[in-house]
């Protein structure tokens, strides 16, 4: 895997050819999640079958559906018409740079979808055929979009390089809704989606099981910090909704940034409250339709409405913000039910959610560190030296760059950058976005992740860093194998894990160790004096 | 394969126009009638397509941000990478249009052994595709001279400072030197490179090739051959007021010139050239990020099947009580 060649085949890539290769690809869905949903064609199939089992009048419905969406969306129509692939795009895909197949410069990825609209909506593709660009919608061109569009996390990287905007998610998106009306999907978006429309979170947790990991939280909470802090669930009339992604109360590492989110309640005292019905933030509709983000995401505002709070406020999650910042206020607003966001505590007007009526957590707790209003010993993170990764989304489709920095900044005093051309904007996926962070594709995650690992890397050598922070529960799923293997000893961990280790409250013991359970190395010396005497 | 379909294609029409105006002295086709079919096709197919573009329907604001978002009074935002405004989003397509930002940004990528991977600036793209468009558009507006009479004195003031550096006699104007030298980059870029190779269609070297003929034969009129200019003039001019006469002895150079603009002129609406004008309707890029601060709205928004609470409730109510969180029913 180490070695990566960018030499394209000297045969052209007109004619349709995928290789299944073990750890490359991901399974398919299955027939029970399918049919939970509605959605078409459930049955068992597997990628490497000859037969798909597509329904017979499979070339009608990608046809119909194609025409469809390019006047239902200017994108589509603008991104198939104007691209003179010109190459800048190219080298900008973490999976073209870490697998060098050609098919996966997302020039290419385009042309996947490109060329069948040229052979059937163009005057020149219809008359010229492939010298035309065109090609036939075959079975098997079916499977080559199946491979290349469930390999694109939706980053969006390209589409900051491209001199039109060119957004190849956008096509990968159109591309999954097509293969969708097939009935072909894979498992780890289909069966997350099936369970956050039944239980309101992606793994499927009933409400009790919600309500005990959070007890969990809060008694492991007072063992550390000595301090019991208040979590309501379902809680009509409180103030803020908060709605987190759900691995944030299941998963590790994510789980220190549910610490610090608790803790940060707690000291500000804000009056808030969980819902077990909201109960998950990431929205893997996004990796599959339109209809399907839509109606996992309506439930954020349904369970706002019927607990008549007056704001909402969301956790460190990437794609949940690409949606509820570009579509939820459309999809499923207006929100007039809710009040423009203010901030309780420091009573900063939150204008620019003035319309979705919800805030970003670092925006929220930016804000406070400004004002002085939280109590921070920066020095309890020193054990930790920190960069940052700007999680695909928040970046590029918010420019939400500076307040998670300004936060780190004021909780732990060592921090560095990663190169330039690998943050902000131009910042790397971890390569396992948009539901491809499966363990089946391990392979095409390591090979799509080591743009970011290189980057780690750099900064651990020159830098010693040991932590890596981000503000995506996907980043925190998946990163960590990532760099164990491209960078090892180097953690992953979330912004508001360091904000709830800087904390201090009110009546608090000395802290002997950090969230993650970690002792303190004073700590340590005076136990170890407690020894001697 | 590409390549040399193109490459043909071109000197079909080379060879098309010299024998059809020249030998079988259709001259009034190549000059008057052809020029006028390939400025409708132009002119139609262009409305057209821009018509086709803007009944698409922009459901979701999609701007990619660039830049840090407008946020808190005392976090400085980027106006021109994030606008969250009608005057940034048109600074910022300012930029791209005049300046091609994005293309600005372009780096080139190198895996190393290890691996290690390394990025560098690379300006080559940006710089000649700048040097082409400007000078195309300089050569553009520069021949509004052939056109109009008296010659505006916005043309004579363009021409005079693209002859600036007064080299040789007749003037070397530096738009036709770097248009060839340009052109030749971005095609000699698409045949080196391995990757630029291989996403090329034959669609992508066509226009190079027609583009290179255009110009070589601009110049060799201009510099090597003698040409009747006042023929050209009253041609240009009896086009432009519909009442065309042919000219006279004009060379045969002006009718391949003439007839490969026409070609140009025909193919535009129908190829990626059309860049030109999609590059103002790109929603990544013309949109404000405003979309927090603003309602923007769906024509076709629809209603979807949802999981209301009431559903969820009545499944998992006996649940909720033993875990004591409250209910809308106790039944």
């Amino acid at each position: 895997m180490a070695r990566v060649q960018f030499q394209p085949r000297q045969t052209g890539w007109m004619d349709p050819a995928v290789e299944f290769r073990k750890g490359t690809w991901n399974y398919a869905a299955v027939p029970d999640t399918l049919k939970y949903l509605d959605l078409p064609n459930p049955r068992r199939w597997s990628p490497p079958d000859e037969d798909w089992h597509l329904p017979d009048n499979w070339q009608e419905i990608i046809y119909e559906g194609l025409r469809d969406r390019l006047k239902k969306y200017r994108s589509l129509q603008i991104f198939m018409d104007i691209c003179v692939r010109c190459g800048a795009c190219a080298d900008k895909c973490h999976y073209f740079i870490g697998s060098g197949d050609p098919k996966n410069m997302p020039v290419l990825r385009a042309e996947l979808l490109r060329s069948v609209y040229r052979e059937n909506f163009t005057a020149f593709g219809k008359v010229l055929g492939k010298i035309g660009g065109g090609r036939k919608l075959s079975r098997q061109l079916i499977k080559e979009w199946f491979f290349y569009f469930f390999q694109c996390t939706e980053c969006r990287r390209c589409s900051v390089f491209c001199p039109y905007g060119i957004d190849t998610a956008e096509i990968t998106m159109m591309g999954r809704e097509l293969l969708n009306s097939l009935g072909v999907s894979i498992e780890w978006v289909n069966t997350p989606l099936a369970n956050c429309y039944r239980t309101g979170n992606h793994l499927g947790i009933q409400p009790h099981g919600f309500a005990d990991s959070i007890q969990f939280a809060v008694d492991e909470l007072e063992e550390i910090t000595g301090v019991r802090v208040n979590t309501p669930i379902n809680r009509k009339g409180a103030e803020v909704l908060f709605v987190a992604p759900s691995a944030d109360y299941f998963a590790s590492p994510h789980y220190y940034t549910l610490l610090g989110y608790l803790l940060l309640f707690h000291a500000t005292g804000i009056d808030y409250t969980w819902s077990s019905y909201a109960s998950e933030g990431g929205n893997f509709g996004l990796f599959h339709s339109s209809e399907m983000m839509k109606r996992l995401n309506s439930k954020i505002y349904m369970e706002a409405k019927r607990l008549g709070v007056k704001f909402i406020i969301g956790g460190e999650c990437g794609h949940m913000w690409r949606v509820l910042h570009q579509y939820m206020d459309t999809m499923n607003g207006p929100a007039d039910f809710l009040e423009v966001p203010v901030s309780p505590i420091t009573g900063t007007r939150f204008e620019n959610a003035r319309s979705t009526k919800m805030i970003h957590i670092s925006e929220f707790t930016s804000d406070l560190i400004y004002h002085s209003k939280l109590r921070l010993d920066p020095s309890r993170n020193d054990h930790w030296r920190t960069t940052y990764h700007d999680s695909c989304n928040p970046a590029r489709a918010m420019g939400l760059l500076e307040e998670p920095r300004y936060i780190i900044k004021n909780v732990c005093r060592n921090f560095v950058e990663m190169p330039e051309n690998t943050i902000r904007e131009q910042t790397f996926c971890c390569g396992s976005g948009s539901g491809l962070g499966t363990d089946e594709n391990m392979e095409m995650r390591l090979r799509g992740g080591l743009p970011r690992a290189n980057a780690v890397k750099y900064v651990k050598e020159h830098n010693d860093v040991n932590i890596l922070l981000c503000m995506c529960a996907i980043d925190k799923a998946t990163l960590p194998p990532l760099l164990q293997y491209w960078v090892p000893d180097v953690e992953v961990g979330g912004v508001h894990e360091m904000v709830g280790n800087a904390l201090i409250l009110d009546g608090e013991p000395v802290r002997k160790t950090d969230l993650r359970g970690t002792p303190y190395p004073e700590v340590v010396e005076v136990g170890k004096e407690g020894a001697h005497a | 394969m590409g390549v040399m379909f193109s490459l043909l294609a071109v000197i079909v029409m080379i060879i098309l126009a010299s024998a059809g105006a020249g030998l079988i002295g259709w001259q009034y086709l190549f000059a008057v009638v052809l020029p006028y079919l390939a400025m409708a096709t132009f002119l139609i197919g262009v409305a057209y397509r821009v018509v086709k573009w803007a009944r698409s329907a922009v459901p979701f604001r999609i701007p990619t941000t660039c830049g840090q978002q407008k946020s808190h009074s005392w976090i400085k935002n980027n106006p021109l990478e994030s606008p969250h405004n009608v005057w940034g989003v048109l600074g910022r397509m300012a930029m791209e249009v005049l300046f091609f930002r994005s293309l600005f940004r372009n780096t080139r990528v190198k895996v190393t052994e290890g691996p290690r991977v390394l990025y560098s600036p690379d300006k080559w793209l940006w710089a000649m595709g700048l040097a082409f468009h400007w000078s195309f558009l300089i050569i553009f507006l520069r021949h509004f001279k052939y056109f109009a009479e008296p010659v505006p004195a916005w043309v004579t003031m363009l021409q005079e400072l693209d002859g600036f550096f007064q080299v040789g006699l007749p003037i070397i104007l530096a738009t036709n030197i770097v248009i060839v030298v340009s052109v030749t980059f971005l095609l000699v870029r698409r045949l080196v490179d391995p990757k630029l190779r291989y996403i090329s269609l034959p669609a992508d070297y066509f226009p190079l090739f027609l583009l290179l003929g255009i110009v070589l034969s601009g110049i060799l009129m201009r510099y090597f051959t003698k040409t009747d200019l006042v023929g050209i003039k009253a041609l240009g001019t009896g086009l432009l007021s519909f009442n065309p006469v042919v000219p006279e002895g004009v060379s045969l150079v002006f009718f391949v010139h003439l007839f490969l603009v026409s070609v140009l002129l025909a193919y535009f609406p129908f190829s990626k050239l059309m860049h030109f004008a999609g590059v103002f309707m790109s929603p990544t890029r013309n949109l404000a990020n405003n979309n927090r601060i603003r309602r923007h709205v769906n024509p076709w928004n629809y209603p979807v099947k949802v999981h209301t609470y009431e559903e969820y409730e009545d499944e998992f109510r006996e649940l909720m009580k033993t875990a004591g969180l409250p209910v809308e029913k106790e039944q």
